[in-house]
């Protein structure tokens, strides 16, 4: 690779070979969307590029914050029953009206899509739609729900008339992928190549390009090539590794934004020995990370600013908590931990374990951005705090398996992983309960939680604030629990991914922390 | 004859079921596809339901028992990843992977043979050794390597030909190829050739090989006391006999170039067989991934049953041989 990038330097002078035309869009994917029903997969590649398509109630900014979409505004009407206005003179691509009926149906049919490997029941569930009128809805739920704007704005509305006895199938042949979105739905060809034509009847503002072509090209390297080639206008997904260069490069032009994508370390909370940690002689020991002044050490072992600026080659950003700056529900005052390696060694002798322990962190490889990398370093430096710790990177497909329930009774089976979240709401409840929650089938609570943490009062305030329409109180409650678990060191924060578009010269792209790639927000200067 | 072609098909069910159960039973060790499939949001219960969904959840001969129960009907099972059936899943990708097999076959020929023989006959000759040589760089250089430098070269530095991807297709007797179009053409030849390069060191040494051994022979001796001219010689009496082992060797690389071009694939982002293969791989799409090896079993078995049936039709002593047997 060191090779290729050592040409590439040598083309950077080299004009690109066709510029296309201003009025087509091409761009390079990262991950190849495994459908055209929106309702079909609940993940980042096809949420993405369906957007284009479809639209929701509700639609999201940047940042993640809620703007109207095709409903033009929503209000409490009960404790638990909330009002939608939806918008007039909308018209599907075939150009039928929208009306309430669409949603209702969106909200039946969402969940229960054939043979769908990750569903969108998780928006849908607990909320009953009425129509009362043609352009106002009423969704009601069973408990108080004020992220139910946030769940609303996950899910994409489809037109009854097409949608009706409509499979997958039906989506990805374009016979039902009709939508209200800035683009209609041209042509679907699996695994090569995705093509969108402008729709001119548009409710909202006109969208710039009259065509769109998605490419999927899965290797990182050839992405690249296809940029400077001039193959594509725009990747997704840029290498870090060819960051640096391409900054340097007068043809292109990167948009850089932090993510929301949050990757930390997970250590054993449950188990009184736990079975990756031992002592220096290789004997039994008790599970150190029990006591907290351990988990403080680790925390303050990890220098945070060398992964960043060498790991990551400058293109993330420090972690304290589970969001970046600007999310609701996050701390002001939570600040990345500093580096402190005689902290580190203290904290350590105070807990007994003034000779160390020998310890084995498990991490994807492939999964996020550098992940093993990370994971390296990481190993590294705590092995220089006394912590002998020895890497284990694992297939995602194992890792996962493994992480979540390779244990005894499906219990998460490693002592301390890396691993990567993003808040799917946009907002921190997103990030707290599924990650620091008590692990609770019943209810729903800490999903991702492999660390099985467990903090009562972190419970309680995070399901108080579930319960709380006001939005002031809330986002101080989310804080004040945020800040319990991470004062606790419930888990390690490392730092947010900063995702990277890189786009020929004169186009930019107005980065999205949800990593979505939307041509609509691509323009020309 | 029907007792051998009988006994072929034995053994080739054979290598399929025990192929089946190897893959089946190896992807579930490996890790399970829900972590990877599902949103990350989901919560426990969401995620339970998935897995019965894809049928998961049961002990894995069962789900063995199942998958046997529909591959004797034709039904390899769903993908995971994309919902239809896997055979549907590759079967559409199937013309991208053959088109680029041929367009890399006949490249071996075409490039192959006329340089082989001149390496052959004038052995001594500057350019037979840089042909030699090249044949060698071409066996040991790594496909995935000279597939990055044919792009940075062709596409980013020269920028005569794209990177990436399939170029448009046209349909003519039924066939739907991007060899048709000019344009597609321009996408198809860097693929072509990383994946040709290794074939055509190969053909390379194989008529070169040919040719030397059969110049010292007896019937070329004699035409040449006959007085035929060297070309002659050469295109009627040489290449006819040194074709037999090229041909051969040929039609069972086909097979391979088939299966295996999924490095190739991978980094021209070829929509082929091969880079499904991969993803499938990656995201654990076992009914994919079992359904693909059993095509390529098939496929490697009918292309080893054509070889043989040829060379009892081509080569009387092997007839002969098989009768007595």
């Amino acid at each position: 690779m060191v090779f290729l990038r050592a040409l590439a330097i040598a083309a950077g002078m080299v004009l690109f070979a066709t510029a296309s035309s201003s009025q087509e869009l091409k761009i390079g994917l990262s991950a190849e969307p495994s459908a055209m029903d929106p309702h079909y997969h609940n993940l980042t590649p096809n949420n993405s590029l369906l957007s284009h398509v479809f639209e929701r109630l509700i639609a999201t900014d940047e940042k993640q914050r809620l703007l109207p979409g095709l409903a033009e505004s929503w209000k409490v009407v009960g404790d638990t029953v909330w009002e939608f206005k939806l918008r007039q003179n909308v018209k599907w691509h075939d150009g039928s009206p929208f009306t309430a009926d669409d949603v209702i149906f969106t909200f039946q049919r969402a969940p229960n899509v054939p043979n769908s490997p990750s569903s969108f029941a998780g928006g849908v569930k607990g909320k009953t739609v009425t129509k009362v009128d043609d352009h106002t809805i009423r969704i009601s739920t069973e408990a108080v729900a004020p992220t139910l704007p946030n769940d609303v704005a996950t899910i994409m509305i489809v037109s009854k008339k097409h949608g009706e006895g409509a499979k997958t199938e039906d989506y990805n042949s374009g016979k039902a992928a009709i939508g209200t979105g800035p683009y209609k739905f041209t042509k679907f060809t699996p695994g090569d190549r995705i093509e969108f034509e402008r729709n001119d009847a548009y409710w909202g503002a006109k969208p710039k390009w009259t065509k769109l072509l998605f490419k999927p090209i899965p290797a990182g390297p050839a992405r690249v090539a296809a940029l400077l080639a001039g193959d594509v206008d725009m990747i997704e997904d840029t290498p870090t590794a060819d960051i640096e260069r391409l900054k340097k490069d007068p043809k292109v032009q990167l948009s850089q934004g932090i993510s929301n994508r949050l990757i930390y370390l997970f250590v054993d909370h449950a188990r009184d020995v736990t079975p990756f940690a031992k002592a220096k002689d290789g004997a039994e020991t008790k599970n150190p990370f029990k006591d907290k002044r351990v988990r403080q050490a680790v925390n303050k072992a990890i220098n945070r600013d060398a992964i960043v600026a060498r790991v990551m080659e400058g293109v993330a950003v420090p972690a304290g908590q589970f969001l970046p700056d600007g999310y609701f529900g996050i701390s002001d005052k939570l600040k990345p931990v500093a580096f402190d390696a005689a902290g580190a060694k203290k904290l350590l002798e105070e807990a007994g374990f003034a000779n160390g322990f020998k310890l084995t962190l498990h991490t994807p490889n492939g999964r996020y951005i550098n992940d093993a990398k990370i994971a390296e370093a990481v190993a590294q430096m705590l092995t220089r705090a006394g912590i002998e710790t020895s890497l284990e990177a694992l297939q995602p497909s194992v890792f996962f398996t493994r992480a979540s329930q390779g244990g005894p009774n499906n219990t998460p089976e490693f002592s301390f992983i890396l691993v990567g979240w993003s808040s799917g709401t946009g907002e921190n409840s997103g990030s707290l309960v599924p990650l620091v929650n008590t692990f609770d089938r019943a209810k729903g609570t800490g999903t991702a939680n492999r660390g099985r943490y467990s903090n009562p009062e972190v419970d309680q305030i995070s399901a108080e604030a579930l319960r709380t329409n006001d939005d002031t109180k809330r986002a101080a409650l989310l804080a004040k629990a945020t800040e319990i678990a991470i004062e606790d060191v419930a888990l390690i924060p490392l730092h947010y991914q900063v995702n990277t578009w890189a786009a020929r010269k004169g186009l930019s792209y107005k980065a999205r922390s949800d990593e979505f790639t939307l041509a609509t927000d691509v323009t020309e200067k | 004859m029907t007792a051998y072609l009988l006994r072929r098909l034995m053994q080739t069910a054979v290598v399929v079921m025990v192929m089946s159960v190897i893959v089946f039973f190896g992807v579930h060790v490996i890790g399970d596809p829900v972590w990877l499939l599902v949103n990350p949001q989901m919560d426990q219960r969401d995620i339970e339901a998935a897995v019965r969904a894809l049928g998961l959840d049961r002990p894995i001969w069962e789900q063995y028992v199942y998958f046997v129960r529909g591959a004797l009907q034709g039904d390899l099972g769903r993908s995971f990843i994309f919902g239809e059936p896997a055979l549907t899943v590759i079967v559409q990708r199937m013309p991208a992977t053959l088109e680029l097999a041929v367009a890399a076959l006949v490249m071996a020929i075409v490039i192959g043979i006329p340089l082989g023989l001149y390496a052959g006959l004038k052995p001594q000759h500057a350019l037979s050794k840089i042909i030699m040589a090249g044949s060698i760089v071409g066996f040991s250089l790594p496909t995935f390597w000279v597939g990055l430098m044919l792009i940075m070269v062709f596409a980013v530095m020269l920028g005569w030909l794209p990177s990436t991807g399939r170029g448009p297709t046209a349909t003519y007797f039924g066939i739907t190829s991007s060899a048709f179009t000019l344009e597609g053409l321009r996408y198809l030849f860097l693929p072509a050739l990383n994946l040709a390069l290794l074939k055509i060191s190969l053909v390379i040494r194989l008529t070169r090989a040919g040719a030397r051994e059969s110049l010292q022979q007896d019937y070329i001796k004699f035409a040449r006391a006959k007085g035929l001219t060297h070309g002659r010689i050469v295109r009627v009496h040489l290449l006819k006999n040194i074709l037999i082992p090229v041909v051969t060797v040929l039609g069972l690389e086909f097979g391979n170039l088939i299966a295996f071009s999924v490095v190739t694939e991978t980094i021209f982002a070829w929509p082929g067989m091969g880079k499904l293969l991969i993803g499938a791989i990656q995201t654990l799409d076992r009914p994919v991934i079992v359904a693909h090896l059993i095509i390529i079993v098939l496929l490697f078995v009918v292309i080893n049953l054509v070889v043989d049936v040829l060379y009892t039709v081509l080569d009387p002593r092997v007839r002969v041989a098989r009768q007595t047997a």
